[in-house]
């Protein structure tokens, strides 16, 4: 049995995960910013069977809150050995074209937001001798393309920190596990027109919480999306510059 | 230069319009679709006051779905558990959540459904608006008889809790609404004990419809559950043909030799799935007469009984994911009406020789007779009598000449049609059948539409 801290609790994909874990009788600490929300999340999981559900609520950007949350957190459950992190916002990137203030504060929540839990966690974990820290970044991380490089940028950051983490830590015990989602169907994309290449949460959850159990290290999530990445991250510069991605 | 497959990985901005469709696949249409993230969060509305509808799982058959130039809310979205009690089998959740979701959770815990379709893959949100019935109608009526509370979202911002003594009015016009009231965000349903996962089921095979109703009337004291399989592809002697249905949940001592050998396909979780749509109906006159012919055979003996997991005696349909794929790219309708008791035998006859003269329809012919528990909506279908359900691929007009002619029969003994099959029925034939439509009409959202709504409204 597990016992795990989720930030980011309600988006789609985490609260998918959580109804996985929370099956298997699982302990959860799940933290996100909406008190509603955090408490219709809270109620499913105890319903669907989970163990011990804690609950905070929790602002990424106040950086200042992230060593207490990860206490509280570790002290309700009554120790701490996963932490899932997958809080983040869909950014404007036209917005943030024009608007410099506007986007350093996404690269914030996409980006150094995570490095400062990815830190704290990677610490603790180290001290213990073991854990699993399971972060989500995403496809977009793995090559700027104009269409969302705000977004896109912030994800590369987490990549690149939780590469380095892993190499680091992985003596330590402690695994770091990425996640690179490609489009999700979930609440915040509703709106948009959803085509072949779109996964269902469900099965996001499934790759996720595997990923975890048998300690991968970068998960493409559908699988598929290894190989697009593959091609997009090859195509040379003077081509790239004239497509429109 | 523009590389298009890889703007249509959605690396483009998006565009704003999803196509829907219901389980009929008859109508394509494309809508705006609206996020629900929050059962809390104010209802999303489009803008230039364009209506809504909500859309749970998709598994209306026809347009009470579909709300073609407007905005549809993503109701399935509001799928989170709220309160279970196991003490007393009281249910409380968002109005998103699947009934297979609920059964998952609530079956080895000792406790069913009251009331279940033929399908478990609706929502509870569904399920409400259009009061839908199962194989227990004689004794347990429909899913609205077994609704303790429901809180209904309306456009102008109000919440109201309904039940059948708060808003009783607000409950009754909800209920069987299909959707139009406001957006159901939650709901309560008490549930019925169960002591095993297992039915005790017979099945017996009838030569007419006349032995339907015999069988019927004979089943109802001591059976939970009954439905009758009926043959439509025949005339003349085979005409009304078919095996009747019998069942209750199995006692907690069972005569083990009852029991299956081996688990029957069906009980495990439904995965297999119909993998495309094939170019044109697998549903045609020679496979039906073929199919109709080994099914009514298929038992040696008249009488058949086994004790079966309940998933393959509810739902065998949902064993075969997408299973409505199989009436080619057309589509295909649903027909169910319910005739009043009187003229049952008569009616049903005439329904039957009608559409196997047509030489149309398909094996997914089923007769019920609906009991005596009175349906709380003021738009519910169920209503005592005989109901009939057949599917029909969509050959176009000869298939609508077909309907009228149908129509006409239920008119005339003063029957009605499920507005969750349908597709295509007449302003007039709903407002005889559904009296109290104009009454249900003042608890509509202003927000609120469907395309069904609008067709079945138009003044001539």
């Amino acid at each position: 049995m597990r016992k795990i801290l989720i930030v980011g609790a309600t988006s789609g994909m985490a609260e998918a995960c959580a109804r996985l874990w929370a099956q298997r009788g699982d302990h959860l600490f799940l933290a996100a910013r909406n008190p509603s929300q955090l408490q219709s999340v809270c109620d499913d999981l105890r319903a669907r069977g989970a163990g011990r559900v804690g609950l905070q609520v929790f602002d990424a950007n106040d950086l200042s809150a992230h060593a207490a949350l990860l206490a509280q957190a570790t002290h309700t459950l009554g120790g701490l050995d996963t932490v899932l992190i997958a809080h983040g916002t869909l950014s404007d990137q036209e917005r943030a074209q024009q608007d410099v203030a506007y986007a350093l504060q996404e690269i914030q929540t996409n980006g150094t937001s995570v490095v400062s839990l990815m830190s704290l966690a990677g610490e603790q974990f180290a001290q213990q001798g073991q854990g699993a820290i399971a972060v989500i970044s995403s496809v977009a991380g793995d090559r700027g393309r104009q269409s969302n490089y705000v977004y896109g940028s912030a994800k590369a950051l987490v990549s690149a920190f939780a590469s380095g983490m892993r190499q680091r830590l992985s003596k330590q015990g402690v695994h770091v596990i990425t996640i690179k989602p490609g489009f999700v169907s979930t609440p915040m994309t509703a709106h948009l027109k959803q085509g072949a290449l779109w996964a269902q949460p469900e099965q996001v959850a499934k790759d996720i919480t595997r990923a975890i159990d048998q300690g991968q290290r970068v998960v493409y999530t559908p699988g598929f999306w290894r190989w697009i990445m593959l091609i997009i991250r090859h195509i040379p510069e003077f081509v790239f510059v004239k497509l429109k991605l | 230069m523009r590389c298009t497959w890889l703007s249509d990985i959605g690396m483009s901005p998006a565009t704003p319009a999803r196509v829907f469709t219901s389980w009929g696949r008859v109508q394509h249409v494309a809508h705006t679709a609206l996020g629900l993230p929050s059962r809390h969060g104010a209802l999303p509305l489009p803008g230039g006051g364009a209506s809504v509808l909500p859309f749970g799982n998709g598994r209306s058959y026809g347009d009470s779905n579909l709300n073609p130039g407007g905005a549809l809310l993503l109701a399935g979205q509001l799928d989170r558990f709220i309160d279970f009690d196991p003490q007393t089998g009281l249910l409380r959740c968002e109005a998103g959540v699947l009934l297979s979701t609920i059964l998952r959770l609530v079956v080895p815990q000792g406790w069913f459904l009251p009331v279940t379709p033929g399908t478990q893959f609706v929502t509870v949100g569904g399920a409400i608006a259009n009061d839908v019935h199962g194989k227990n109608h004689h004794a347990a009526g429909s899913f609205g008889n077994h609704v303790t509370q429901l809180e209904l979202l309306r456009s102008d911002g109000t919440r109201r809790v309904c039940s059948p003594t708060q808003h009783p009015d607000w409950f009754a016009a909800t209920v069987g609404g299909l959707g139009l009231t406001g957006l159901i965000t939650w709901a309560e349903i008490q549930l019925r004990r169960v002591v095993n996962p297992y039915m005790d089921t017979e099945t017996i095979r009838f030569d007419s419809p006349e032995a339907f109703f015999e069988l019927s009337q004979a089943s109802e004291r001591d059976h939970e559950y009954t439905v009758a399989w009926i043959d439509c592809a025949f005339t003349g002697q085979r005409l009304g043909r078919g095996l009747f249905s019998r069942a209750n949940h199995a006692p907690v001592a069972m005569d083990l030799s009852l029991l299956p050998r081996s688990l029957p396909s069906g009980v495990a979780e439904p995965s297999r799935r119909v993998p495309f749509t094939p170019p044109i109906s697998l549903i045609n006159t020679l496979s039906l007469k073929a199919f109709n012919t080994l099914y009514f055979h298929k038992q040696r003996t008249p009488v058949v009984r086994a004790v079966q997991h309940y998933r393959p005696f509810f739902y065998p349909l949902d064993a075969l994911l997408e299973w409505n794929r199989i009436y080619g790219p057309r589509g295909f309708h649903q027909y169910q009406c319910v005739i009043p008791p009187d003229d049952a035998l008569v009616v049903t006859r005439r329904l039957l020789h009608t559409i196997a003269h047509s030489g149309q329809g398909s094996f997914l012919a089923v007769l019920k007779q609906f009991g005596a528990p009175a349906s709380l909506g003021m738009l519910s279908f169920p209503q005592p009598g005989t109901t009939l359900a057949l599917d029909f691929p969509n050959v176009g007009p000869r298939l609508h000449r077909l309907f009228d002619e149908l129509d006409r029969i239920v008119l005339a003994a003063g029957g009605r049609l499920y507005p969750a099959k349908d597709g295509r029925m007449g302003a007039a034939l709903f407002q005889a059948g559904y009296p109290r439509w104009r009454e249900f009409a003042n608890y509509v959202d202003p927000r609120f539409s469907s395309g069904l709504w609008r067709r079945v409204t138009e003044t001539s």
